[in-house]
């Protein structure tokens, strides 16, 4: 890896330059809530002004440019005796601004299902490689618990990863793309004194982090409460809405679905972003639901996250972003209920 | 027009209304840039906002509005019989609808209010259900016609109709929006069918649940919820009242 220091505003400079050549998303502040917390998202910017680089936390993940909620996949022309089958999956390159490590971590996740696992997507391989990731430090927010999952600092799956030296950014280069595009800024070695800083940047952030959660042997206290009453106590408040799932980095299942158009002269193929929260995931032809309540449903969605599946080496998928907790108006959140599987033991 | 070689049956509808204010029915008229294929998949033969005809031989009616005079149960007792199939459409037709608030009071007070000193016979609110049986309901205030469209192709090709079980804050988290309950207002979202793009809490305003209940539903947890953030019961009441599309809110 090739490392480099980059002053604030040279920084800006770099980055409209980018914002002038390519579409480009950044972390925005879009509203406040009633109880007073600013709410971001990644949103097209326009400048570098535009975008809060100092904001806590994305309401939604960058998931969602990799993983559209809904994508086509396929479309069809037919004609009296025929039809034709076209398949896009071309994008126009782009850059995000600003994404965390736990967000860069949960892209690597899926870099392993979808680009490396036994099915890779050519839809999300295509955004992927086409979009130029800027990856920035922060100081965690109280209810982050990347750090208990490994997720804190990332080493790969970003172009170019800045971590704030007060005056200067002590860059990460990952991609020959990213040493290309820095040839035209002023970014120089670091020096010694850059590298103290650095250490010392890492040492505050790190201590910085106040929530936790026990991960060590958590697939073997799932495997044991799969029965435990904490999946009713959580279950009935689970409104099932699949909030968790849409806003999550990591959550991938999806649900294919045709659609003829009105002319009945084409029709599309299409995956939607689902959740195992939501009522007939697990509803079959014929009408049975292999997952009918509310505590079930909730369940497995855990499962997948902590326990892991065979295609992801039974590795969890979660980072620790908690943006599941944040997004539950139930208040269901990792913390809490693996807290009381744990308990329960 | 052949689909994959096959000649689609043209359905033959008639359109009807009861008590409501005639929008679901507008709806099938709108959104021109489909229009005509959208009539094209049917025959029209009764639907007083868009054609003179007026025959009583189809095989769908779909059926807008309440129902809330004694000469409405009678045409609509009558158009049960001649059709193969009857869909309630629109909130009003399903749930009874905003027409639905009317039975709190008692009925000398409405006509009063209402009409003064002209007093119209009127009686109880009923769902189209009440009266008749129903063989598919399409919810909203108004209808979505992109979703009525899809039904139509569903119809005609011999396809599943698929309407969403879940809530409509699925769709609202893939609007990226902020969530209305956040921003201090109540929303119905978490336990509405979706099916309408989540457009009014996408407008910051709070579901009203035109759409009815999710498959499922967690009313319990909703009240909870929004007790707690501290909206009163009354209001949270009014809010679940609206379309009386949530009989069984009380339930546990």
């Amino acid at each position: 890896m090739i490392y480099k220091v980059i002053t604030k505003n040279e920084f800006k400079k770099f980055i409209n330059g980018l914002i002038g050549e390519n579409q480009t998303f950044g972390p925005k502040q879009v509203d406040r809530r009633a109880d007073g917390k600013a709410v971001y998202q990644f949103m097209e910017v326009s400048s570098f002004d535009e975008m809060d680089l100092n904001y806590t936390v994305t309401y939604s993940s960058v998931k969602n440019f990799f993983l559209p909620f809904k994508e086509e996949l396929s479309h069809f022309k037919f004609s009296d005796n025929d039809w034709e089958q076209a398949v896009e999956y071309r994008v126009n390159p782009r850059v995000i601004v600003g994404a965390r490590p736990c967000d860069i971590n949960a892209l690597a996740i899926l870099d392993k299902i979808l680009m490396r696992g036994a099915f890779p997507s050519p839809y999300y391989i295509a955004r992927r490689k086409n979009t130029f990731l800027i990856g920035m430090d922060h100081e965690p927010p109280e209810d982050c618990f990347c750090k208990s999952l490994g997720h804190d600092t990332v080493h790969r799956g970003f172009n170019l990863f800045c971590e704030d030296i007060g005056e200067q950014y002590y860059l990460t280069i990952n991609s020959s793309k990213a040493f290309v595009f820095l040839k035209n800024v002023k970014a120089g070695k670091p020096t010694k004194k850059d590298d103290v800083k650095l250490i010392e940047r890492r040492k505050l952030l790190r201590e910085s982090f106040q929530a936790r959660v026990e991960v060590a042997g958590l697939s073997s206290v799932l495997d044991i409460e799969f029965k435990s009453p904490v999946w009713k106590k959580w279950g009935d408040k689970c409104l099932n809405c699949g909030s968790c799932a849409m806003v999550c980095p990591t959550c991938y299942c999806y649900g294919i679905e045709e659609t003829i158009d009105v002319g009945m002269k084409s029709s599309r193929k299409e995956r939607v972003q689902y959740s195992c929260n939501l009522v007939d995931f697990a509803q079959v032809a014929g009408g049975h639901n292999f997952r009918p309540l509310k505590e079930d449903r909730l369940k497995y969605r855990f499962y997948h996250h902590y326990r892991g599946f065979a295609e992801n080496a039974d590795d969890p998928i979660c980072v620790g972003c908690n943006r599941c907790g944040r997004a539950c108006l139930a208040g269901i959140n990792p913390r809490e209920v693996i807290s009381d599987l744990q308990m329960e033991g | 027009m052949k689909y994959l070689g096959i000649d689609p049956q043209k359905v033959k509808i008639g359109v009807f209304d009861f008590t409501g204010c005639e929008g679901c029915e507008l709806q099938l008229a709108n959104k021109e840039e489909s229009l005509l294929e959208f009539l094209s998949l049917l025959e029209v033969v009764n639907f007083r906002e868009i054609s003179s005809d007026s025959s009583q031989d189809y095989d769908i009616a779909l059926v807008e509005g309440s129902i809330s005079r004694k000469d409405e149960i009678e045409r609509l007792t009558d158009i049960r019989a001649r059709a193969k199939v009857l869909v309630a459409m629109g909130a009003c037709a399903c749930f009874g609808g905003v027409n639905y608030l009317k039975n709190q009071y008692p009925l000398k007070d409405v006509v009063k209010e209402v009409y003064g000193m002209h007093s119209v016979e009127t009686s109880k609110v009923k769902r189209i259900a009440d009266v008749v049986k129903v063989d598919l309901n399409i919810p909203g205030c108004p209808v979505s016609k992109s979703e009525v469209e899809s039904i139509i192709v569903s119809i005609v090709v011999g396809a599943e109709v698929k309407i969403p079980k879940y809530p409509v804050c699925v769709e609202c988290k893939q609007n990226v929006n902020t969530c209305v309950v956040d921003l201090g207002k109540i929303c119905l979202g978490p336990i509405t069918r979706a099916g309408c793009g989540a457009v009014c809490p996408t407008g910051k305003a709070g579901c009203l649940g035109c759409r009815g209940p999710a498959e499922d539903a967690n009313y319990g947890s909703l009240r909870e919820i929004l007790r707690e953030k501290g909206h009163c019961e009354s209001e949270i009441e009014q809010k679940l009242c609206f379309y009386n599309a949530f009989n069984g809110s009380t339930e546990k």
